[in-house]
């Protein structure tokens, strides 16, 4: 296109391979990262439990000896302890590395680098959910049954689709996460950006209610209208089988055109901001 | 501002004057992120009372209460929870604190440690949390047909102050264990934000060894619920004494009292870390 960007210009001949070993190679970075902490995750474990069972109690109350929005109660309380733990995997909340690198300037460190900043975040962040997955998720996911009657799979492609869910809501997670902090290019303090993320995302997402206990209408804005839905709540019907297999399918295929196109705007707001980027102090 | 002579009582106010005038001007500088800031704090509050009416809108009743029952439950915890955040909860900041060994610039000046803390991190957007939660509870109490006496005028007064002195002990008690454990992080979360959305809720929709710790172990069924009751002029299908509703102040006390307690020991027991 001819146009001027911070970043390196790619090689001319681009090594599909090398680019997977350096994906590969940051996204390990991103897993070893996290898992230093592991007081913080033995802590954040914690802290899901005990949501686990203040969220269930009240949605098993709300459904009482029958159904709620369509969900049984065994699926309610499968929801609710998949749900504690996905909310680390996908991380709702709690990322500002990019906010902060912009306000302090050391962004400027990763525009030198050979890799587009949105694909080595990207990488970092796939490394973090796989840690994750591990040390958050896989808790929640058996305390729950400890206490509560859940519900397994019926069918077995949901495991697949399931997985595939995740994944992509990791990625429009990310995407998300990506753009709400790029607002720090514009207005160097992305504290108020973020904040009405935090917000939104945990209602929208259905992490404080199932979405569906909304108006029929109201869904529908919502999971075509705004990404929300399929960041949380899309993998967990997909689990529970709140629906038949095609919408199923359906709902996943919608996810997965979130994340492309929110994908294609964190690359677009990137380069706009490179173009107008001032990196502050010396 | 520290200049090793001794501080006057004057001095002492207006050296916290100043911290907080420096907290004013320093949160409001970057000004469309703080009224997105106030906007976002009032947010939070109000998706937590949207919760409980969307939860409304697919069952009549939750553990045996009705939804303008609930309301006052939801109305005493938003309204506590939410002026406790605001003067006290950035306590919760604490673990930063240690770790980066700020915290022993702050020992090392004249002035009391916990009430350097508060001020220092006075958020101010919160302001319109806590606005928001006094305007829940006083709908909620004027909706739910309340049969008003002297004695339930009085407890609707006290039963908030109450709430707040309880959410706030709980956070300097929960913050306190970053003395001992630097990286406990979210682990505080779990009593503070959990207790918050365990007494928006009637306590009979928990069961077992969790609503005995949580309701009578932590103290949180005299948050809202017990309060509650007395207001409504309803037994407790749980048991306990009509009187219960009026124990309110004096757990809140005992709380305040652990909590000084523990934030005693902990400065004692604090090492820095040499950072």
């Amino acid at each position: 296109m001819g146009s001027v960007t911070a970043t390196v210009a790619p090689a001319t001949s681009a090594n599909v391979t090398r680019w997977f070993r350096t994906f590969g190679a940051l996204s390990r970075a991103g897993f070893r990262r996290y898992s230093t902490y592991r007081q913080a995750a033995v802590a954040g474990v914690v802290t899901n439990t005990v949501f686990g069972f203040l969220r269930c109690a009240v949605l098993l109350a709300a459904a009482g000896s029958g159904t709620v929005g369509g969900y049984d109660r065994a699926q309610l309380a499968t929801f609710v302890w998949v749900g504690q733990g996905l909310l680390a995997v996908v991380l709702l909340w709690g990322w500002s590395d990019l906010a902060d690198r912009i306000r302090t300037g050391d962004v400027a460190a990763d525009l030198l680098r050979p890799v587009h900043p949105v694909t080595s975040y990207l990488a970092t962040d796939l490394g973090r959910a796989g840690y994750a997955a591990l040390a958050r998720l896989l808790p929640p996911v058996l305390v729950g049954p400890l206490f509560f009657d859940v519900c397994l799979p019926s069918r077995w492609p949901t495991v697949g689709l399931f997985v595939v869910s995740v994944v992509t809501a990791v990625v429009l997670c990310f995407g998300c996460r990506f753009l709400v902090n790029a607002t720090a290019y514009w207005w160097q303090d992305a504290r108020g950006p973020l904040l009405l993320w935090t917000l939104g995302s945990g209602v929208l997402a259905g992490l404080y209610f199932p979405l569906r206990f909304l108006p029929e209408w109201l869904q529908l804005v919502l999971w075509c209208g705004t990404p929300f839905p399929s960041l949380l709540q899309t993998p967990l019907d997909v689990l529970v089988e709140r629906d038949p297999p095609a919408v199923q399918v359906g709902l996943v295929a919608l996810q997965l055109g979130w994340a492309v196109l929110v994908l294609a705007a964190c690359r677009l707001v990137q380069r706009r901001a490179e173009r107008r980027l001032v990196v502050q102090g010396g | 501002m520290c200049t090793g002579e001794a501080v006057r009582p004057g001095g002492t106010l207006r050296a916290y004057r100043a911290l907080l005038g420096a907290q004013a001007r320093s949160q409001t500088a970057y000004r469309a992120s703080f009224l997105l800031d106030l906007l976002g704090n009032v947010g939070a509050t109000v998706f937590d009372v949207v919760t409980v009416l969307v939860i409304y809108g697919v069952t009549r009743e939750l553990g045996g209460f009705t939804l303008r029952e609930t309301l006052v439950m939801v109305g005493l915890s938003a309204s506590a929870f939410a002026v406790a955040d605001l003067l006290v909860g950035n306590i919760e900041r604490l673990p930063t604190h240690v770790r980066t060994g700020l915290f022993d610039a702050v020992l090392l000046r004249p002035l009391g440690a916990l009430p350097q803390l508060l001020l220092m991190n006075l958020p101010l957007r919160k302001v319109s949390r806590g606005v928001f939660g006094v305007g829940v509870l006083v709908v909620a109490l004027t909706s739910a047909g309340i049969d008003w006496t002297p004695a339930r005028v009085a407890l609707a007064v006290v039963a908030p102050l109450a709430g707040v002195v309880f959410f706030g002990s709980l956070f300097v008690a929960t913050a306190t264990v970053s003395f001992w454990w630097v990286d406990s992080g979210e682990l505080a979360n779990s009593v503070t934000y959990g207790g918050r959305d365990f007494t928006t809720y009637p306590v009979t929709i928990f069961d077992g060894w969790f609503r005995a710790a949580f309701a009578y172990g932590l103290g949180f069924a005299f948050v809202s619920y017990q309060p509650a009751l007395a207001l409504l002029g309803r037994a407790d299908p749980l048991g306990l004494p009509s009187w219960a509703g009026w124990a309110a102040p004096a757990v809140a006390l005992v709380a305040a009292a652990l909590a000084a307690t523990a934030w005693r020991t902990g400065i004692r027991h604090y090492r820095s870390t040499g950072s």
